[in-house]
């Protein structure tokens, strides 16, 4: 039975690369409040002569911390009124992150936003973002991949 | 020689079929909230029941992230180093589905698959379980260790 309401994701997004966004500061402070919000208690996430003493610059981010900077990118999608998608009706199908090195307080980090791939499939749509994220001088840090769905209103 | 308590596992050390220490987490609205705050993921199915049973969801549910996240923290606290782990993926397969007043459990368990000699890599594949169901599919980290 298909939806009375169908997703309607505009599929020519698929293959669209956005331009570099801006760079965000990784602060402490955020890596511990995220660290807590994941239950992640390692002192390298707290106490930066912890971190230093496994050869880190400073606070390092637990692994899924990337997820922050990677969302803001995909918002230039998900929020583009063109593009069609209803927030409210996203949950999350899939995350891949591939780090290049860890991030650690004190990074500048820009991500740029590819749309690989957009589908629309039994009123629901699939979309598969990757955030290629680098230090602001262009050093790879962090390759994310999300796969977001957007459910019909009878899914 | 003995490790600083805060020392990575010494990938010499790590055989296939090791378990990681499971662990139990009790999550609630407010530990939703304190994600949503710290991440920004502000999606209102993780913090308001209307708008989650608008989309036919059963009940608020946990950021898939926030469940994720748990299992990253297994595994950076067996590997000892956060900045150990070089790759982390899953699917979010079911809700972990948080109920007003109460805490709904989620248990993380883990186990080494496979380790890569010339890589000094471990992959490690994680169940996470709340209510008895697999809440994460296919989710597995490679940690690469001293």
């Amino acid at each position: 039975m298909s939806p009375s309401n169908p997703v309607t994701v505009d599929e020519s997004f698929q293959g669209r690369v956005y331009p570099v966004g801006p760079a965000v500061s990784v602060t402490a402070d955020a890596v511990r409040a995220f660290a807590r919000a994941v239950r992640a208690g390692h002192p390298a996430h707290h106490d930066a002569a912890a971190a230093r003493a496994l050869g880190h610059a400073d606070v390092v981010a637990p692994p899924t911390f990337a997820v922050v900077l990677a969302q803001r990118a995909d918002a230039q999608f998900v929020q583009d009124p063109a593009a069609g998608v209803d927030f409210s009706r996203v949950v999350h199908g899939e995350q891949t992150f591939t780090h290049h090195r860890p991030i650690v307080a004190g990074d500048e980090v820009v991500a740029q936003l590819h749309v690989d791939r957009v589908r629309v499939v039994a009123g629901n749509a699939m979309v598969t973002t990757r955030s290629e994220l680098r230090t602001a001088a262009g050093e790879p840090v962090c390759t994310a991949v999300s796969t977001l769905v957007v459910r019909g209103a009878d899914s | 020689m003995s490790q600083p308590p805060t020392g990575a596992r010494r990938f010499d050390d790590v055989a296939v079929g090791d378990e990681l220490p499971e662990v139990e987490h009790a999550l609630t609205r407010d530990d939703l909230v304190a994600y949503a705050d710290a991440s920004g993921d502000q999606n209102p199915i993780h913090q308001d029941e209307a708008a989650a049973r608008a989309v036919g969801l059963p009940d608020v549910i946990a950021h898939g992230m926030l469940t994720m996240g748990l299992a990253g923290s297994a595994v950076e606290d067996w590997a000892g180093d956060p900045g150990a782990v070089v790759s982390f993926g899953t699917k979010f397969t079911q809700p972990v589905v948080v109920p007003a007043g109460a805490a709904a459990a989620v248990r993380v368990a883990g186990r080494v698959s496979a380790r890569d000699e010339d890589a000094r890599t471990a992959t490690v594949e994680l169940t996470v379980t709340s209510a008895g169901v697999k809440v994460l599919g296919r989710a597995r980290a490679v940690v690469r260790l001293p």
